[in-house]
């Protein structure tokens, strides 16, 4: 009894002594980490307090009085905060549901089958991966217009129906399946698509999931594309919201502002909680290429 | 015999093509969509760029190469623009690069706190754009409830106004833009780091290479082919850098923090009959793409191994 309490703390003393020197450099490391997620910090916080708060200096670390007015403020503007929200909501999902049906059929076939001007195609793959919004979206604008779909959602939607980078990661994943598996499959007879759907799809599942969720948060925050694809009030999603909010006529409410930054930033924050360990395995995948 | 001849080049002939036809049939929606949305937007610019026209009338009147002659010797605001966007882009480049790969150096062994430190750094990756634009405007504020200007006070340093002064303005977009994309390339360079397999270092270890050579000899080549992916989409990424220039400076002050993406969206559809301008310097825009992409490109082709 005696004794194994001694061996105990021999043990303890022994990890401590190994750790000490580390500890020094970790501490440092927990002080960059609080000076990096600050501004984070910051936009939460702020949301609960009172405007008088918000700027009083020098500025308070915790709220003394924790109120929700400022949720309640934000979403007097406009249409209403849900409304923009079930925008946002109702264009990212269907974007992401969109290139997955279309990528996931393109990936595979670039990845293991050979075809004519299969390069060629790839090609066009790598130029849409290098050419930004800003240069497309002039053509598309008027291609919407012309088809009188601007007081729409659909420019906001299937523009992104094809997404090249998704196409560019999902083939380096299907890649990494070996033929062999894919072989014996169609010897069993499968069907293509019992192929995709029994084999390529489980086994790049984390790569799946990494791709659905950086479109997920490119369409969610994406603020250019709607700014110039929309006319109307009743089509635009939360980022043009909140970017209202500071055209406000009393001056900047920095507590409403960030109320709205807290609403925009939650779902995502959700999203990457749920998938955070499967984009590490993903990257991890792609490192090992 | 003859049949059995016969029969097996056909039959492999009609597989094969129905094998084509399976594989073109699955790359057909994505091609069709990259078609419309992406290659032809690129042919159309270039058309548009000759012209003068507005949002509801494009081809109002032909002008042929004018808009270019506009942008280059008739108006000095677009070379402000490009010079501004080079400006940012090698900061950002240069200073994304370098310090993610010390981050990533920092802290890719598998510990709790770094496993923590990697999602304290990733969050920001996940805020929109607008948002941050919102908290740096907020932090860089020249009133007295800025941070960054009560941290200076603090110090009895004078208040800066950081978005107001044509000398700190690109400074503060470049600032926020490294805090937001710091931890993604952090983490792209931390899976790469813990797949080098520790034979390699073990091996130099027996060989008793300094640190300082196993990091330029292993670590750096091994990580290759990651570093490039990086050049090549921050290079990207910089030249559409967007939404934190509107929201945090506009362009301004004067036109210290001007930048092509927002050269074009200012002159396509927001004034009268000046969208052949927005497109000629989108041409002028996708140019230089192609060139920087080549360039990056033929400068790693060598030095890039892959595993």
């Amino acid at each position: 009894m005696d004794k194994s309490q001694v061996l105990k703390r021999r043990q303890m003393t022994r990890r401590m002594r190994l750790y000490l020197p580390k500890l020094p450099g970790d501490i440092f490391k927990l002080l960059v980490v609080l000076m990096f997620a600050f501004p984070f910090y910051w936009m939460l916080i702020t949301a609960f307090k009172t405007y008088s708060e918000a700027i009083v200096v020098p500025p308070t670390l915790w709220p003394k009085n924790f109120t929700f007015e400022s949720y309640k403020a934000i979403n007097e503007l406009g249409l209403g905060m849900w409304r923009y929200a079930l925008n946002t909501i109702i264009i990212t999902l269907s974007v992401v549901a969109l290139q997955l049906a279309i990528m996931v059929p393109a990936a595979y076939a670039f990845a293991k089958k050979r075809f004519p001007l299969q390069g060629l195609l790839f090609g066009v793959v790598l130029i849409a991966f290098m050419v930004p919004e800003q240069i497309r979206y002039i053509s598309i604008f008027l291609m919407m217009s012309k088809a009188k779909l601007i007081n729409t959602l659909w420019p906001q939607i299937i523009p992104f129906g094809a997404d090249a980078f998704g196409i560019f990661m999902l083939r380096q994943g299907f890649k990494q399946i070996p033929d062999e598996i894919i072989e014996c499959a169609k010897l069993d007879n499968a069907t293509e698509l019992q192929v995709m759907a029994k084999i390529m799809l489980p086994m790049s599942k984390s790569t799946m999931i990494t791709i659905a969720m950086f479109s997920f948060i490119a369409r969610w925050n994406s603020y250019f594309w709607p700014l110039v694809m929309t006319m109307n009030d009743s089509v635009r999603p939360l980022t043009m919201a909140i970017e209202r909010l500071r055209d406000a006529e009393q001056g900047l409410i920095w507590n409403n502002i960030m109320a709205g930054n807290s609403i925009l930033v939650l779902p995502v924050i959700i999203v990457f909680l749920f998938a955070s360990k499967k984009i590490i395995q993903a990257f991890a995948y792609k490192g090992m290429k | 015999m003859f049949k059995v001849k016969n029969i097996i080049p056909n039959d492999r002939t009609r597989k094969t093509w129905r094998g084509y036809l399976g594989a073109y049939l699955m790359i057909l929606p994505a091609i069709i969509f990259l078609g419309v949305f992406v290659i032809y937007p690129m042919i159309h610019i270039v058309e548009l760029s000759l012209y003068k026209g507005n949002g509801t009338n494009p081809y109002k009147q032909f002008v042929g190469l004018s808009n270019y002659r506009t942008i280059f010797f008739v108006k000095t605001d677009f070379l402000e623009a490009l010079k501004n966007t080079a400006v940012y882009t090698v900061s950002i480049v240069v200073i994304l690069m370098f310090m993610s790969l010390m981050f990533a150096l920092w802290m890719f062994k598998d510990r709790k706190i770094n496993k923590f430190a990697q999602t304290a750094f990733f969050t920001p990756h996940l805020v929109a754009a607008v948002s941050c634009a919102f908290i740096f405007s907020w932090l860089f504020s020249s009133d007295t409830y800025g941070l960054f200007n009560t941290i200076l006070k603090i110090f009895g340093v004078a208040p800066v106004n950081w978005l107001g002064d044509t000398r700190t303005a690109m400074f503060c977009i470049i600032f926020m833009n490294t805090w937001k994309s710091i931890g993604y390339y952090a983490l792209i360079l931390m899976s790469a780091l813990k797949a080098i397999p520790p034979e390699i270092y073990e091996a130099a270890r027996l060989d008793n290479a300094s640190s300082r050579k196993t990091f330029w000899k292993i670590t750096l080549p091994m990580l290759s082919p990651q570093l490039f992916f990086m050049l090549i989409t921050i290079t990207i990424g910089s030249f559409k850098v967007f939404d934190s220039v509107r929201l945090m400076t506009g362009g301004g002050p004067g036109t210290s923090t001007q930048v092509i993406s927002l050269y074009i969206y200012n002159y396509a559809f927001q004034r009268g009959n000046s969208l052949g301008i927005g497109a000629a310097a989108g041409v002028v825009l996708m140019l230089i793409l192609i060139v920087v992409t080549m360039i990056d490109f033929r400068g790693f082709e060598r030095r890039v191994h892959y595993q």
